[in-house]
């Protein structure tokens, strides 16, 4: 009885721990797979990511810079909409940055980020990114890390198909996304759209040294909605390419009757003979109003200038410049591989990806293969150009972007998953789940010529059960996948900033040596700097008064001020004598109608204030400086506007 | 004296030149928020930052606990050390146009009196500069003083201070090396008549 006894519970506990081993073992694999993702996106303290990632903001108007793997994001870079934590668009120095045509514009949308080139490759010097809305394009200073200059694209509806940079950098191309009348004040039946609306490509041309932006010409093209752009490479250099949409020329209702035609089209534009008949004198210089806004690397101070000519070449007028290639179902993107002969077009409502070649489009030209004209402009066969189409690409799909063994790999929204397919065979490999229904993907280098074959990034539209629940609206996410074996594998997923549309990446060791740590104030050529402590003064003329103010560690000069009246304007100069890195200060006064300004090491920045009622105004540092930050204020004594207080400052006197 | 005592005073002498290019002295200071350090080396004729602008930041952080501001134009010493250098390459020259050997001992007992003075300098100005506090300092530590080390490493609050000889102090050790070597071989206990001949 005994031996049996001690049998059964013997053979109880071995069957316990039989079941808890086998079941810890499922776990295991579980938690090894997880493991495994971790330590792919694991970047330790103080250790740098391998990649820079720079994510459009989209309604936000911003971009943001990212590190990958990691997936921890770096700063917001104010672009096209204020920013009050800096004073992005507040302060007298950045407002004629957001000056447009149509006054202030407080904000846009961004959309589609693209580095500046040399033979089609990142070269880490400037950013570009358009504003969707109020048709601009910003170039963004990859030293500072902050915006430099935005102009603003003339008789354009929407500047969606930008700001996509040619080979070396040579233009960034821009499209009307709603075609429009050209004059902007034109007041016209809707309905006279066939009649009254236009279309038009722009081509922005960029300093190579200084890379000032200018609008070199645009083209006149008919009334489509035109979608996206991309600049070919390699052997397609010498093109650029756009879709379209709208085809049908509806202007209401555009989901049904913009979707009749079973076939859209792909603009191809040969930009280089474009600019040799700009260059040999053909086209006409037309009326128009546009800003164009920019700063210097030494002075802070934006200048508006406003431009009222632009030079204007239509296709029927020049040959051999523009062709259509017929894309079924208002094809989405456009993207064109490492080497430049095919243009994968994203069939938003197709359900094949097709494929045209560069060199049937070539030969097509050659032998005339022309089905039709549309405003003089020859629509190429079907049949002529066309390479092949991806079967069973999921619905919707979007973009796409390659790695270097020849493989695609495409969004598709509908179906909420990236497909690979082979560029050799067309045929689908492998396919892999989004997290929710994803627009744009990036590829460490897959949209140049040198792609990688490491990290891919999925940018999703909503996030819904992701990550823990902050009401009915929340970030969008991103997700990585490692690209590096025969199957994609997901290995992160996080909430970003703002709605990313598009990213681009650039390997790290190509930016952050060129990162500045302090703007030299030697170099501050800033009008209204104060570089030396003789310098701090005030002046008064009539009810302007321009407040001369340095901060330092652990004090601004002057902290006391009296004489200033109601009914003055204020400017506060300040200038940030600090030369250590990220040692930033900050400056509010109560009541401000207006932001707070932080100043880097080094920077000067201007803010104007108002001062409505009398009294005793405080002003403080608004960012954590040292340990004797919450010691760095003053006060402002607000008089009134008849008293006869006479204008006193100083500090520790 | 030997012509091979004559160059190696004209040789120890001119060594001394290298003062004018490089420091004598380097002190570093490390702390959380600054890993890699600022610093400021130490020249005959000026103090200068590790990075250009290292020696205002090192101001800005002393002025805290009442340290006064280092500013190179105020201090005589960098005024005076200059001259004081080339009175030593002139006379070294000097002493091997005369050619006297007892000349050498002289001139290595002015190069002794003038280092040993410079670092009883160097440590005064040390002294001062981290015990005469401003009593307004915004931190106040009973006791706590902030003089660098002359040599070697402490620990002063929340910085580590780290103070070395430069290259400028290696020439001048190789400068008084070769005048030892020059009166050794003029006074050097002769063995043999040979030696002479």
């Amino acid at each position: 009885m005994k031996s049996n006894k001690i049998r059964l519970v013997t053979g109880s506990i071995l069957l316990m721990l039989t079941v808890m081993i086998l079941y810890s073992c499922s776990t295991q694999t579980d938690v090894m797979g997880t493991q495994n993702a971790a330590s792919k996106v694991y970047v330790a303290p103080g250790e740098y990511d391998e990649y820079y990632a720079f994510l459009s903001g989209g309604y936000n108007g911003q971009m943001s810079v990212w590190g990958l793997p990691s997936g921890r994001m770096f700063k917001n870079i104010s672009v096209f909409s204020q920013y009050p934590e800096t004073g992005y668009g507040y302060s007298e120095e950045t407002k004629p940055l957001l000056q447009s045509s149509y006054g202030f514009i407080p904000w846009d949308d961004s959309h589609h980020p693209n580095f500046s080139r040399t033979n089609s490759t990142p070269d880490g010097r400037w950013i570009f990114i358009n504003a969707n809305n109020t048709p601009r394009v910003a170039r963004i200073d990859l030293t500072s890390f902050e915006t430099q200059e935005i102009i603003e694209l003339p008789n354009t509806g929407g500047n969606h198909a930008s700001s996509f940079v040619t080979e070396n950098t040579e233009y960034i191309i821009g499209a009307t996304r709603f075609s429009i009348p050209y004059d902007a004040d034109l007041d016209v039946p809707i309905d006279s759209y066939k009649e009254n609306f236009d279309g038009a490509f722009t081509f922005i041309g960029v300093d190579p040294e200084s890379g000032r932006m200018s609008i070199d010409f645009q083209i006149k093209m008919p009334p489509y909605h035109y979608d996206i752009g991309k600049a070919g490479m390699g052997v397609s250099s010498d093109w650029v390419f756009f879709t379209t949409y709208n085809t049908e020329q509806a202007h209401s209702l555009l989901e049904v009757t913009a979707s009749e035609f079973d076939k859209d089209y792909i603009v191809a534009v040969n930009w280089k003979k474009a600019e040799e008949y700009v260059n040999a004198g053909n086209g006409e210089i037309i009326d128009t109003e546009y800003y164009h806004n920019y700063r210097t690397e030494h002075n802070p101070m934006a200048v508006s200038d406003i431009i009222n000519k632009v030079k204007l070449i239509d296709p029927a007028d020049v040959p051999g410049m523009i062709y259509l290639l017929p894309t079924p179902k208002s094809p989405h993107g456009v993207d064109v591989d490492p080497t430049g002969e095919y243009l994968v077009a994203g069939g938003k409502l197709a359900t094949t990806i097709p494929v045209h070649s560069f060199s049937k489009m070539l030969d097509a030209i050659e032998n005339e293969r022309f089905a039709d004209y549309d405003s003089g402009i020859p629509i190429l066969e079907y049949e002529s150009t066309i390479a092949g189409e991806v079967e069973n690409p999921g619905l919707g799909p979007l973009h796409t972007e390659f790695d270097n063994e020849g493989n695609a790999y495409t969004s598709v929204y509908i179906s909420s998953e990236i497909v690979k397919w082979s560029l050799s065979d067309f045929t689908v490999s492998d396919r892999i789940d989004s997290y929710y229904s994803i627009g744009h993907l990036l590829i460490t280098g897959g949209d140049t010529p040198n792609p990688d074959k490491k990290y891919m990034l999925g940018l999703t539209k909503t996030a819904r059960d992701r990550f823990l629940p902050v009401g009915p609206k929340q970030l969008h996410p991103a997700q990585l996948y490692d690209i590096s074996g025969d199957k994609m594998e997901l290995i992160l997923d996080f909430p970003t900033y703002g709605e990313p549309h598009y990213a681009q990446a650039i390997a790290a060791n190509k930016l952050n040596l060129n990162a500045k740590q302090i703007y030299s104030l030697s170099d501050n050529e800033h009008p209204q700097a104060t570089k030396r402590p003789r310098d701090v003064r005030i002046e008064r003329d009539g009810n302007e008064v321009r407040v001369y103010m340095t901060s330092i560690r652990s004090h601004f000069t002057p902290d006391n001020i009296e004489g200033i009246k109601v009914g003055d304007t204020v400017y506060f100069h300040i200038t940030n004598v600090e030369q250590d890195w990220d040692m930033v200060h900050g400056f509010a006064i109560k009541g401000m109608e207006n932001s707070e300004i932080l100043f880097a090491p080094g920077e000067t920045k201007t803010i104007k204030w108002e001062p409505k009622r009398t009294g005793i105004y405080p002003f403080y540092c608004t960012a954590f400086c040292s340990a004797l930050h919450q010691e760095m204020q003053g006060y402002v004594r607000v008089s009134a506007a008849d008293s006869d207080v006479q204008l006193t400052w100083g500090t520790g006197e | 004296m030997s012509l091979k005592s004559k160059l190696l005073m004209v040789l120890a002498s001119l060594l001394l030149v290298t003062l004018y290019f490089t420091p004598i002295w380097t002190i570093t200071l490390t702390a959380p928020q600054y890993p890699t350090g600022l610093g400021m080396y130490i020249s005959v004729d000026d103090i200068t930052g590790h990075e250009q602008h290292d020696l205002q930041n090192i101001n800005i952080l002393n002025h805290y606990v009442g340290m006064k501001p280092i500013v190179p134009e105020e201090i005589p010493e960098l005024d005076f050390m200059p001259w004081m250098i080339a009175g030593l390459i002139f006379m070294g020259l000097m002493v091997a146009v005369i050619g006297k050997p007892s000349l050498i001992i002289a001139w290595l007992v002015l190069f002794l009196i003038c280092g040993v003075a410079g670092l009883v300098d160097f440590y005064m100005w040390g002294y001062d500069y981290g015990h005469n506090l401003n009593p307004k300092a915004a931190i106040k530590i009973p006791g706590e003083s902030y003089q660098p080390p002359l040599f070697g490493t402490k620990q002063m609050l929340n910085i580590k201070a780290s103070s070395y000889p430069y290259c400028g102090s290696l020439f001048m050790g190789i400068s008084l090396l070769l005048g030892c070597i020059a009166s050794w071989l003029e006074f050097k206990p002769h063995k043999s008549m040979d030696d002479n001949v």
